[in-house]
């Protein structure tokens, strides 16, 4: 892919986002602590509809960079786009065009499956009887509709797991962001997982997806690995393989990590 | 060979929740025992129990030849116990938490130092930081050093590896062998199948049941039907292809392939393989490759959890 010669996006023109194919560009991201530079100009592409694996050690500046993607921190230098959008100055509406989930904070534990979905549908700004009906549909889907009234926080991991993916998707987003989506739940459930986002990416949402099982990098279409806050490699696994002569992601993933030399003092 | 863990029968419930059903196992001395299964599969209620921080409902447990409920007090000081999410006192900086615990247990830092220091040297520049500001490969280290400065007879691992990277994980564990060949018995939980691979034996545990006790390489063994990895451009068309196959029992997504296995028990795997090919041929799907496999840890769990998907859940009272 030829990014260079791409015009920029620039968000306030293209009202809907992400026009010319882009759920993502970041040029020259920066963000520094003090003297430390925890995202050290990365410049990378997800393109719509593509299901992109964010990877690196722990340390290495990928919550960092993701906080500065969904609008929660302010770059210390460089520019990106979410959904078109620019992540200095348009971050309410980035807000409004993104899925989120992350492993620890996605449901309310102590409502039932039904209020959550209503609650986010609300936030959302989704009208009620809107709501309504996607609360079937998607009950439906998940084989969750005679536990509509149970507490989330009752619901075994995998299916919280499931559901707050769901609600992620609740407001149709451009892009959803799953930061270590998976860990913890047995094998079935986590294959049971990505074939959601599979279905998700089929209908042409975006995936931005962390984790730690090497062998759910392989199911991402393109994935980057981050050392020391930049971006050491990007591709599809295929393409990583080959490059570094490696059998698996994960023999990619740690000779790239092992050369780290920050990450742990960070 | 004496076994530092024997389980009979043990069996403790929450509320409808059976967390162990009739658990039974032997960890022989010097053993590096994995328990490998999911969340909620039991495993933290089974170290709970060996570290008799819980009593059982039914069937019994001893450690070190102590039984966990009569002998517990002797239990604890023998043995090291790190549990789930690291349990570090996170205001208290590296240094001040190692001697705690070796306080804890009436003994200095300095006396536990030579065990503890090939992995604690690695944290020591940092231990004035306190234990909150640790990144998740540091945090282990500093939990391992507290579980072993009291220089216990087993070290007990509760998911020690859980959130931390790939890379930390595998130096993790390269240590946990190190201790291993000095004699120390080890029972480690994992909920990641690749890291069985470095156990003696493992035990594959999901639902509060033992599914499998055998050491990793012999477990893809008993796995019986024919399974073919398949390779091609679309994996989630393939994926929904091979779902239609009349014959297939399971698919799923493995690494950059798929897992197929077929539900006839007599039918070669070659054969299979071949009948797969002209079957993606038939629908216009060129280019896959098709070819017979071996079982490894992950299939067989995967079989053994029932290829069935799961029903929809009961909500359940969470078991610590």
């Amino acid at each position: 892919m030829n990014s260079s010669a791409r015009p920029t996006v620039t968000g306030t023109a293209d009202a809907t986002g992400g026009t010319d194919g882009f759920a993502v560009d970041a040029r020259d991201l920066t963000r520094r602590f003090g003297s430390f530079v925890a995202v050290d100009h990365i410049t990378f592409d997800v393109k719509a509809g593509e299901v992109f694996g964010f990877l690196g050690a722990n340390g290495a500046g990928k919550t960092t960079a993701i906080k500065m993607l969904v609008g929660l921190l302010a770059p210390s230098e460089g520019v990106a786009h979410v959904a078109g959008f620019d992540i200095r100055t348009q971050r309410d509406r980035i807000r409004r065009n993104i899925g989120y989930m992350s492993q620890r904070f996605s449901l309310y534990a102590d409502l039932t499956v039904r209020e959550n979905i209503r609650l986010y549908g609300g936030i959302y700004g989704l009208a009620p009887e809107h709501i309504a009906k996607r609360t079937d549909t998607m009950l439906e889907t998940l084989g969750l509709s005679s536990n509509a009234d149970d507490l989330v926080g009752r619901l075994p991991l995998g299916w919280k797991q499931k559901l707050a993916f769901s609600v992620a998707l609740l407001h149709e987003p451009k892009i959803v962001f799953l930061d270590e989506p998976t860990g913890g739940v047995d094998p079935i459930t986590r294959r049971q997982f990505w074939e959601l986002i599979y279905t998700a990416a089929a209908r042409g949402t975006t995936v931005f997806v962390t984790t730690h099982y090497m062998d759910e990098a392989e199911y991402c279409d393109r994935i980057s690995i981050m050392v020391d806050g930049r971006i050491a490699a990007l591709g599809s696994p295929t393409e990583l393989k080959e490059k570094f002569g490696a059998d698996s992601v994960d023999d990619v993933f740690v000779r790239l990590a092992r050369s780290a030399t920050k990450g742990e003092a960070a | 060979m004496t076994n530092a863990v024997e389980v009979r029968a043990l069996g403790k419930s929450f509320g409808p929740v059976k967390a162990l059903d009739d658990v039974s196992l032997d960890v022989s001395e010097g053993e590096l025992f994995g328990l490998v299964g999911p969340d909620g599969a039991g495993k933290t209620t089974l170290f709970r129990i060996l570290t008799t921080l819980l009593i059982p409902d039914t069937g019994s447990a001893t450690v070190l030849g102590l039984d966990v409920v009569k002998d517990f007090w002797k239990i604890r000081s023998r043995v090291g116990y790190m549990p789930g999410g690291f349990a570090l006192y996170p205001d208290l900086s590296v240094a001040e938490n190692l001697e705690f615990f070796a306080a804890v247990f009436g003994t200095t830092v300095e006396k536990g130092y030579e065990l503890i220091a090939p992995i604690y040297k690695q944290i020591e520049p940092f231990r004035d930081r306190r234990a909150e500001a640790l990144s998740g490969g540091m945090k282990q280290k500093l939990a391992l050093s507290c579980a072993l400065v009291h220089r216990p007879d087993i070290l007990l691992l509760d998911e020690p590896t859980t959130g931390v990277d790939a890379v930390s994980r595998r130096e993790f564990w390269d240590q946990l062998g190190n201790l291993k060949a000095s004699g120390l018995t080890i029972v480690v939980s994992t909920p990641y199948m690749d890291e069985a691979l470095r156990c003696d034996r493992v035990a594959l545990i999901h639902g509060g049941k033992i599914l499998e006790v055998d050491p990793p390489h012999s477990i893809g063994a008993r796995y019986t039907l024919p399974l073919v990895a398949v390779r091609g451009a679309n994996r989630f068309e393939l994926l929904q292809s091979l779902r239609k196959f009349p014959h297939a029992r399971a698919v799923y997504l493995f690494g950059d392939e798929l897992h197929y296995t077929d539900r006839r028990s007599d039918a070669s795997p070659e054969a299979v393989a071949a009948e797969l090919r002209e079957y993606f041929a038939s629908r216009g799907q060129e280019d896959v490759e098709t070819r017979p496999i071996a079982a490894g840890i992950e299939d067989s769990f995967m079989e053994l959890m029932g290829s069935a998907p799961p029903p929809p859940p009961r909500p359940t009272a969470t078991a610590a």
